[in-house]
């Protein structure tokens, strides 16, 4: 709740609608006891009179009764009746939303056509019907805006809901037994409260707006009742005359409803939980850089990665990512990076090219070089322009680098002409070309396809066309094949590698599959906590790992043909990276950890075969 | 040896753009009719590629789905509505995603307590000392009882939605990719751990995986699945060491393995499941394919002792 105020007011304008809001609901409840005038006084003599005249702070209307006293019980009015519309409609909806979202069938489609068909009728016109049928009167102005607000909330609600209905735990809640009532209230309802807040918050100044229509109309609060419309309404005829009888209510529906829509986008943003994880502020076009100076480069190479340290800085906390990461590749090689999750892969696959988000993320040290050209802290133009035409990245999700509206092939095309300058006919060539490159058969007529329309198989095939559309001399591969089937792993694995072949690609793989790493790699780099603890060849790696980590994580992968078994584990956890423990990383859950493991950080050592540890396997 | 769990003929069509009056506009054989019969104390194990219908097949088991056709024995018992409170007791299921099967605003206790309550009408101190005695089973402390699930590992996670199937003291238990989402040096720990808790409440598994590394090191029994259908069964140490099948065969090529070079690129997708091949479902991609391939769909037959396949021209042993 405080972490909630605390965000809410982080947003000034959410704060400023939340006192202005405040202020007049405080008034509007105290309206009875402030010693005011009664507000259905008439006294003709005193028709009109300006503000600030004695006795009427506001002035009077046109028969003489106090603006002042009428504006104070008039906002009450108008303010229950807006609130308790929201809450009506909101409850309704919502009920609504959640039996269609979560029965689906029959019950959702018979419901939904009935919602979309009150959702075609222009708003104020369906509102007008509905109060003509039951005839004028407050009340009955408040159920026509409730319920053409209803059909909102229900969309809403709905979609919410069918997405928390297809969640794993409402089938775990079949499976323990609860019936359809139980599982509505106990795991459903909790779940879309806060978006039903929030739609609330959203809506309920245009409600309070709406009522006030309806009275101005003459439709909703009855004479001598003053609400905020009705008192709008009787001054229509004397705004040229006594003008300040109109703006006095005017000015207050629009705080009221200016401060009502401030401090529900306020409560939206508060409770959305993309923009609780400190993502408020946009994000930075290339990763923050904050480092003293960069290393001197450690040898050649292609690609070189010298102690490169990437970190998260969330609030007080500071994650350490990436620590002191060297990697080198050369042309036409192919570097396994291998690691569990969170250990911090995919973080130093993004540093290279700027690519982590910011805020939260900082690259704290190191130095990233391209053909011996330092790319950390370089504008973004510059990084724009290697992206792509020297570096391409291929994701776990192709979804992700595919927009979901546009051809392939255009998309293709798209990405050849950010680089080039060739016509539209050229690089449609191109693109139909590597389409066939990447194997997918039929190019031509697939071009024309949108990115759903292709299985997982074939999106990331278009995935590594686009990486190759502008011919890079790096691809960056961060688990290209983890979501995919045996079947076509295999397929894309054997394309990636021809593809290095054909055309003298570097690749850095990243996998956790060492399977994988053993058929495609020619060297591998095992990363643990955020640190390289073993590098080599991987045939070498693989077959004598000097590690203890890499020993006992090759044992647990169990290899097909050994039949029933026991599988090794490691027990324990990955360590958190915001709370690394000095010295090694693994001695927690190594069965060879002594004290000197724990005391200080420990070298990466040796020539080709590098490890990080005291008592590394095999060394007596 | 008594059967624990038995399918005649289970099948399950899905109805695609359905309209308020009317047929749907089509309709997909996810499970054609497979019959199976798993033992007790048994572990089935249930590999194939994803939208081959096995989390359809498993959904159906525990009565979370109601089967087009076919029926569903457990110990002898036909279960035939589907319920899945009455399911509840007998047969449980352990999710792929340990995460997402946990509401996010109930603590871990408030999730395991309701099985017990509801499937078996625990209360004050039994009911205490029963989650008591589930925690340990599964090597969870008890202080984790009363926090939220984001505060849990993937591996933890896991470990809790074990326990709160086997709270409901089922007789077998379906579990779904149960440590796909976890990483390598955590999923032995789970593995080991669901090979304890089977010896000790003698349960039967139905264990469902793409992983044919791990489905082998856990079964007993292997049923292969192609296309909703059970294409090749047989015991564990034979079904990828000796392939009868040409798509089991494919698969076992496929899985990556230190020191064998990249094989099994063969090309070819699933076939359209809208519009599924007359014949063998595999026959487009299939090297030994023949015109009965594409005419006649294949049976699945014995070709021996206790290994089936459902091919025309099975590969020799
Ligand atoms: N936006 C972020 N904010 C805070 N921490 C982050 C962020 N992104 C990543 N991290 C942290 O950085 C560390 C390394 O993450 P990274 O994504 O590189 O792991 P990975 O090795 O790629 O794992 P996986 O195998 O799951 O992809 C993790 O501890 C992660 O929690
Ligand atoms: S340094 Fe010590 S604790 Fe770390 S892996 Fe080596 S032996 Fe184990
Ligand atoms: S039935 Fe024919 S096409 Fe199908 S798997 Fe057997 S040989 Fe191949
Ligand atoms: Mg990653």
């Amino acid at each position: 709740m405080s972490l909630f105020l605390r965000l809410l007011f982080r947003n000034k304008l959410a704060g400023f609608g939340a006192v202005v809001l405040g202020v007049i609901v405080l008034l509007a409840l105290l309206t009875p006891i402030l010693p005011l005038h009664l507000p259905n006084e008439t006294n003709t003599a005193n028709r009109f009179l300006r503000p600030m005249s004695e006795g009427h702070l506001l002035g009077t209307d046109h028969l003489g009764r106090d603006l002042l006293s009428r504006l104070m019980w008039g906002t009450r009015l108008s303010l229950a009746v807006g609130f308790a519309a929201a809450l009506v409609a909101g409850l309704l909806g919502a009920a609504i939303g959640v039996m269609a979202g979560y029965f689906g069938g029959r019950t959702d489609n018979v419901t939904m056509r009935g919602v979309d068909m009150l959702m075609a009728f222009p708003y104020i016109l369906l509102a007008l019907a509905i109060v003509a049928v039951l005839g004028p009167g407050l009340l009955n102005a408040l159920i026509a805006v409730a319920v053409v607000n209803i059909p909102f909330f229900a969309r809403n609600i709905r979609g919410v809901t069918v997405g928390i209905a297809h969640r794993e735990f409402i089938d775990a809640a079949k499976l323990a037994g609860m019936g359809h009532t139980r599982i509505l209230l106990t795991e459903v309802v909790p779940n879309i409260v806060p978006v039903v807040v929030i739609a609330m918050s959203t809506t309920i100044g245009w409600m309070i707006l709406e009522t006030a229509g309806l009275s101005f109309l003459g439709l909703g609060s009855q004479p001598p009742q003053a609400d905020l419309g009705s008192m709008l309404g009787e001054a229509r005829s004397a705004l040229i005359t006594a003008p300040h009888t109109s703006i006095v209510p005017g000015v207050m529906i629009l705080l009221i409803v200016m401060s009502v829509n401030l401090l529900g986008d306020g409560i939206r943003d508060a409770l959305d939980p993309r923009l609780r994880s400190g993502a408020l502020a946009r994000p930075m076009a290339t990763t923050r850089v904050e480092r003293a100076e960069a290393p001197a480069p450690k040898g050649e190479g292609l690609l070189r990665i010298d102690d490169l340290e990437t970190q998260f800085h969330v609030g007080s906390r500071i994650y350490k990512a990436v620590n002191k990461v060297s990697l080198d590749l050369k042309p036409g090689e192919c570097l396994g990076l291998i690691g569990e999750s969170g250990s911090g892969k995919s973080v130093t696959a993004l540093s290279v090219m700027g690519l982590v988000a910011s805020p939260p993320g900082v690259i704290t040290g190191g130095a990233v070089r391209l053909e011996g050209r330092d790319l950390i802290g370089a504008p973004y133009e510059v990084l724009r322009s290697l992206r792509g035409r020297k570096v391409a990245y291929i994701f776990q999700d192709p979804l992700s680098t595919l927009h979901p509206l546009y051809h392939i092939g255009d998309q293709l095309i798209e990405a050849i002409r950010v680089h080039e300058h060739v016509t539209h006919a050229q690089a449609h060539e191109r693109a139909v070309k590597l389409l066939e490159d990447v194997r997918i058969p039929n190019a031509g007529a697939r071009a024309k396809a949108y990115p759903h329309e292709l299985s997982g198989g074939m999106r990331q095939r278009v995935g590594i066309a686009m990486a190759l559309a502008n011919d890079p001399d790096i691809i960056i591969a961060d688990e290209p094949t983890t979501a995919l089937d045996v079947t076509v792993q295999a397929q894309i694995l054997a394309l990636l590698s021809d593809l290095r072949r054909d055309r003298g690609l570097a690749i850095l793989f990243i996998t956790h599959d060492f399977g994988v790493v053993g058929q495609l790699c020619d060297r591998v780099a095992v990363m643990y906590g955020g640190r390289i603890v073993e590098a080599g060849d991987t045939a070498e790696v693989l077959a004598a790992p000097a590690h203890p980590y890499t020993k006992r994580l090759i044992a647990c992968v169990p290899e097909l043909g050994g039949g029933r078994r026991e599988l090794a584990a490691i027990p324990g956890l990955p360590p958190a990276v915001d709370d690394l423990p000095a010295g090694c990383a693994f001695a927690p859950r190594c069965d060879k950890a002594q004290t000197a493991c724990r005391a200080d950080e420990i070298d990466l050592t040796g020539d080709t075969h590098k490890v990080r540890c005291l008592y590394p396997e095999g060394a007596s | 040896m008594t059967i624990a769990l038995k399918a005649t003929d289970l099948a399950k069509t899905f109805d695609i753009g359905k309209r308020l009056i009317g047929p749907p506009r089509a309709q997909v054989h996810a499970v054609h009719p497979v019959s199976f019969e798993v033992q007790t104390g048994e572990t089935l194990g249930v590999v194939g590629e994803s939208g081959c219908g096995k989390s359809t097949l498993a959904r159906m088991l525990v009565g979370l789905l109601p089967p087009t056709s076919g029926s569903i024995e457990i110990e002898g018992r036909a279960l035939d509505r589907a319920d899945p409170a009455a399911f509840g007791r007998l047969i449980q299921y352990v999710f792929q995603d340990p995460v997402s099967s946990l509401n996010p605003r109930k603590t871990i206790r408030q999730i395991i307590e309701v099985p017990l309550r509801l499937l078996h009408g625990l209360r004050g101190k039994a009911l205490d000392d029963r989650i008591a005695e589930l925690f340990d089973a599964v090597n969870l402390r008890p202080e984790f009882l009363s926090r939220y699930p984001h505060e849990f590992s993937g591996g933890q996670a896991q470990r809790i939605g074990i326990a709160r199937a086997l709270a409901a003291s089922p007789r077998i238990v379906i579990l779904d990719e149960p440590v796909s989402a976890l990483d390598v040096s955590v999923q032995a720990q789970v593995l080991n751990l669901l090979a304890d808790l089977k010896a000790e409440f003698n349960l039967t598994y139905l264990f469902i995986s793409h992983d044919l590394a791990v489905v082998e090191a856990v079964s007993d029994r292997i049923a292969v699945l192609y296309f909703g259908s059970i294409v090749e069964t047989g015991p564990a140490e034979k079904v990828f060491a000796a392939p009868r099948h040409p798509y089991t065969s494919l698969l076992a090529d496929s899985a990556p393995v230190v020191g064998r070079p990249l094989g099994g690129a063969q090309s070819g997708e699933l076939p359209d499941p809208l519009n599924p091949p007359p014949g063998c479902a595999f026959a487009g991609r299939c090297p030994r394919a023949s015109d009965v391939c594409r005419a006649k769909v294949p049976e699945l037959r014995a070709v021996e002792g206790d290994q089936f396949v459902a091919c025309h021209h099975p590969l020799d042993p």
